[in-house]
């Protein structure tokens, strides 16, 4: 049996970002997540913006909380050493419909109190964003609207909460809470039975059947099935801000923007499932997003894609974002219908949880020790010429690429392993530090990749992943 | 009995035609060449093919070291012959055209280094 | 920085370098240097065990260790010096200089006087393709698994299914059931075959594989490892026909499925590429647009054999040899090769006039036929002409153009006889 004040399900953005604000604290804090690593499920495949939260619902709590967010993002990309970039997004009426649309999305900007939307005419608009339907009969522009690694963005958060004291078990299923007297007394899992005060139930898009487990599953959460294409940095035609479709009623549609690392993103859909575990990537999916894109940019080419990936967004019954704590159970804190703003506003859900806590009475006190800087792997590939030579020579690791297509050295694959809640994996070097991202999609480096994970773990070649049980990537040694 | 024999010496791929019994050949037909007739006449009494595979490599940074069979051995004992190199272990170093299994399976053929270790 | 300065600069020690260095030795080229990304020299060919290479160049069969070996061998004798375990990192043409990074010397700047780039391809994948479906483990291009088993000792998968009959695809097949694995089915989507006849019948028939052609795989299945593939036939435009549909359980998919010129460097060095074949546009010399950079081997055009590429590699190898004695000719008059009708492109794509050697001009067909006449042509002179009894997309072709007869532009056309 471990001991603990507070249990973390779920370790994605949200639950990552709650567990740092709480490691500010003297407080015991254990996160628990049934992937093999941090970040494993919706927080990986978004489409890895950070909102500003201009079309949110006026007055609800998301709306508070991506609107806080946005920005608190300059600082804390810079604490935690993650890549951010502020593009900005433009959101450009093709048609006369559309264009009519334009004040009332602005008018909602403004009631979400994000008061630095502009009008932009055509020609502006195709000036900054040349590849633009040259239909466009003018738009708004949203200059916080910002990109960033939503991989090193939760990675970042887990380490730096690891390093202030923050215990995490991965793979690791919880399977029941148990309660004594209207109270949080312990929560069971696949592997140690952990006895806490409080569970914070950030579990997405299982975050119901957590709830149900305590008898509070008031409603139910189902998949809603984004699918997305990564274009080549070469790709032939590209954007250099976020470009949004005007949104209908039924969807807020397919976008296309840069990634932080200079892919494309073009994507998503928004498929309304049943099933939880259903991430197939479909023709009709990708010929949708093809012909929707093609509106905004004529001339973008997904033959050019490097490759395509899925999410599920945690699509709450009935909707909305909402954070509960009951009378009759104490210490129990849920979290639910956190979807695709849920990246953007993991800093300010973490403080939101910590001081509603603290209003129901949790005493807390500081670290006088809290760590608050977080430095990641560096990238070999961003260094001028000099530092690069100077990197190779300390360190002879960083003078052997492994991963030609994204030129990342042994030593940066290296690091990625050996530091706090380190890659095992395949993905977790991929999300880590970007090996296999690359138009070669590891038909290179994974065989390295598989070898260097087999040796720094000491594990024989069969039981490397990649990424949960049951993902083994060779059966075992021929000779 | 007739078989139709796709040639493989060249990437021609003539369709070659052989009629016969056993090893007895009573006509061939479609080859354009002499090596295609030749391989006709050899792939319908007795098929032979060259061998490659890797064997265990002791000492050295590689674990594989890369075999052949030094002339093409019937093709109904590749088989066989795997079974025995699966066990089959080489230590460094090695040359190629080595010496890894004489006569191997009894085939009259030896298999050797392809590679360096 | 660390510095080293030569004549001749080849990046990548594969067949095309080796064969490269060899003849820019013979060529008089005094400082040879090859840079290799990997720990040894041989390239691709040191994961390609199996026999058949060699064929026309050496007229009898090696393995491709050996015929690496061959060239690597000549090329050391000759005195080529070869930097291991380094990985270039750009070439810039006006600097005549590559830098690369290397685990002993760190930073290296290689000054040359003229560049060959040896680079070789990549293969294309899965994602390329956009094979719908989970995206579980066990799913490898051919040569990934290839290096795996025959390099790494690490054996991939028990129950294959292989997608394309590409060569690699083939080999594979036979290597996999050869080691105990079962291959279930190699699919084709095109209703021919895209590898060598001969990888047909002793890769899939000797081993009972069934190949199926004009089908494809229509959505892998599985949460963690591969579970199974649905195999569909294909209709005349390569679309699904749903109610072919079959599901075939496994445990791995390997994709043989086309190769692509490795050219990031040579897109970074901003030398002119060509569209049709993702490697850069050559003259006969095997000269790129920036004149110091020459270019050979599987980084200009994929091709089916490496005799061809030794050939190749060895007029780009002698080529830059001579550029860097000055002694090239590169002042004459320019003209394009171009592809006509049944061809997909050729190479090189340019033709210097002032050279005093015929010009062999390589190309690949867009559809298999028989009974045809490949005519070379300046306007409506026929400058060469050679009937051949069958072409495929899947093989090489070439044309020998005496380039006394060279007025104009060259075109290539197949002709069907009459």
């Amino acid at each position: 049996m471990l001991k603990t004040n507070v249990v973390v399900i779920g370790a994605g953005a949200v639950g990552c970002a709650v567990a740092r604000e709480l490691s500010k604290y003297q407080i015991g804090v254990i996160v628990v997540d049934k992937n093999e690593d941090i970040g494993g499920d919706a927080s990986k495949s978004n489409s890895a913006i950070i909102h500003t939260g201009y079309d949110a619902s006026p007055g609800t709590l998301e709306s508070q909380l991506v609107v806080a967010a946005n920005p608190m993002y300059d600082q804390l990309t810079r604490d935690l050493d993650v890549p951010f970039r502020r593009i900005g997004a433009i959101l450009p009426a093709i048609t006369q419909e559309q264009f009519e649309k334009l004040p009332a999305i602005k008018e909602k900007a403004f009631n979400n109190r994000v008061y630095d939307v502009e009008y932009k005419t055509g020609p502006e608009l195709l000036e900054m964003e040349p590849n633009l339907n040259p239909e466009v009969k003018g738009g708004l522009y949203i200059p916080r609207e910002s990109i960033i690694d939503p991989f090193i963005w939760v990675q970042a958060l887990a380490e730096n909460a690891n390093e202030n004291g923050v215990a995490f078990l991965l793979n690791t299923r919880v399977t029941g809470i148990t309660t004594e007297n209207g109270k949080v007394r312990s929560v069971q899992t696949t592997g140690e039975e952990i006895e806490t005060d409080y569970v914070i139930n950030a579990a997405a898009l299982y975050c119901d059947e957590i709830a149900a487990m305590v008898g509070k599953a008031d409603y139910f959460v189902n998949p809603r099935k984004g699918q997305f294409y990564i274009l080549d940095k070469n790709a032939s035609c590209q954007v250099e801000h976020i470009v949004l479709p005007i949104p209908t009623k039924l969807t807020k549609g397919k976008l296309m923007c840069p990634t932080i690392h200079g892919n494309m993103l073009v994507g998503p859909t928004a498929e309304d499932l049943e099933d939880k575990t259903d991430k197939d990537i479909t023709t009709e999916g990708l010929e949708s997003i093809e012909a929707d894109v093609k509106r905004l940019i004529p001339n973008v080419n997904v033959r050019e894609t490097v490759t395509q990936y899925c999410g599920l967004r945690p699509n709450r019954n009935p909707e909305g974002l909402h954070f509960d704590m009951w009378d009759d159970l104490e210490g129990f804190v849920n979290l639910s219908g956190v979807r695709s703003t849920g990246l953007t506003l993991s800093p300010a859900m973490g403080k939101y949880v910590v001081q509603q806590m603290m209003n129901h009475g949790l005493e807390l006190t500081f670290k006088e020790n809290f760590v608050k800087n977080r430095k990641g792997v560096v990238r070999f590939h961003e260094m001028d010429r000099d530092a690069q030579e100077k990197l190779a020579a300390e360190n002879p690791a960083y003078g052997r690429v492994i991963c030609r297509c994204e030129t990342i050295t042994e030593g940066e694959i290296l690091d990625c392993i050996h530091r706090p809640l380190g890659a095992r994996s395949m993905d977790a070097v991929k999300r880590r530090v970007r090996a296999g991202m690359g138009r070669c999609q590891g038909g290179f480096c994974g065989p390295k990749v598989i070898e260097l994970l087999a040796r720094e773990w000491n594990m024989p070649v069969e039981q490397v992943r990649k990424n949960n049980e049951g993902s083994y990537m060779v059966v075992g040694r021929m000779r | 009995m007739v078989k139709n024999i796709i040639c493989t010496v060249c990437p021609m791929g003539c369709h070659i035609t052989v009629e016969g019994e056993g090893s007895e050949i009573a006509s061939i037909s479609g080859f354009t060449c002499p090596r295609g007739e030749a391989y006709g006449r050899q792939e319908f009494a007795h098929p032979v093919r060259i061998l490659t595979t890797t064997v265990r490599c002791e000492g050295g940074e590689q674990e594989l070291l890369p075999v052949r069979s030094r002339q093409p051995i019937p093709k109904e004992l590749l088989m066989d012959c795997m079974d025995v190199l699966r066990k089959t272990a080489v230590h460094t170093p090695v040359k190629r055209c080595d010496m890894v299994v004489e006569n191997i399976c009894g085939c009259g053929v030896d298999i050797v280094a392809s590679g360096e270790a | 920085m660390y510095e080293i300065k030569c004549d001749v600069a080849i990046i990548g020690a594969g067949p095309a370098g080796l064969s490269a260095a060899v003849a820019a030795k013979k060529e008089g080229a005094e400082e040879v240097l090859l840079i290799e990304r990997d720990t040894s020299i041989g390239g691709i060919l040191q994961q390609c065990i199996h026999p058949g290479f060699g064929l026309t160049y050496f007229k009898e069969e090696l393995t491709g260790p050996e015929y690496a070996g061959r060239f690597g061998d000549e090329a050391l004798a000759l005195g080529t010096k070869v930097l291991l375990d380094s990985m270039v990192l750009e070439v810039v043409p006006e600097e005549n200089a590559v830098y690369c990074v290397n685990a002993a010397y760190g930073m290296t700047k290689v000054c040359a006087k003229s560049i060959v780039l040896a680079m070789g391809c990549r293969e294309r994948t899965r994602a390329a393709i956009q094979i719908p479906g989970s995206r579980p483990a066990g799913i490898y291009t051919a040569g990934a698994a290839q290096r795996l088993i025959n390099r790494q000792n690490a054996m991939v998968g028990r129950e294959v299914v292989i997608l394309g009959s590409g060569d690699i695809g083939m080999i594979m097949a036979r290597r996999m059931s050869l080691e105990g694995a079962h291959v279930k089915a190699v699919v084709e989507i095109m209703d021919f075959l895209a590898g060598l006849t001969r990888n047909k019948v002793q890769c899939l028939d000797d081993f009972g594989i069934p190949l199926k052609l004009a089908h494809t795989i229509t959505r892998i299945v599985g949460s963690q490892r591969v579970e199974g593939v649905y195999v569909a036939a294909v209709d005349e435009h390569r679309k699904p026909i749903p109610e072919t549909e079959e599901y075939i359980p496994c445990d791995t998919l390997l994709l043989s499925v086309g190769l692509i010129p490795e050219n990031e460097l040579t897109c970074k060095a901003a030398v002119k590429m060509s569209c049709i074949t993702n490697g850069p546009e050559v003259n006969q010399y095997m000269q790129t647009s920036a004149p110091c950079v020459f270019a050979c081997g599987n980084v200009v055009h994929v091709n089916d054999l490496v005799d061809n590429v030794t050939v190749e590699s060895m007029r780009a190898g002698a080529c830059a040899a001579r550029y860097a004695k000055g002694e090239l000719d590169h002042d004459s008059r320019v003209v394009n090769a171009v592809p006509g009708n049944h061809v997909r492109y050729l190479c090189p794509q340019y033709i210097c006039c002032g050279g005093n050697e015929d010009v062999k001009l390589f190309f690949r067909v867009l559809a298999p036929d028989s009974a045809v006449t490949i005519i070379a042509r300046c306007g409506d002179e026929v400058i060469a002409a050679k009937k051949v009894k069958r072409v495929s997309p899947g093989e090489m072709e070439h044309i020998l153009v005496p380039i006394q007869k060279v007025t104009g532009d060259v075109t290539v056309e197949i002709k069907k006889e009459e």
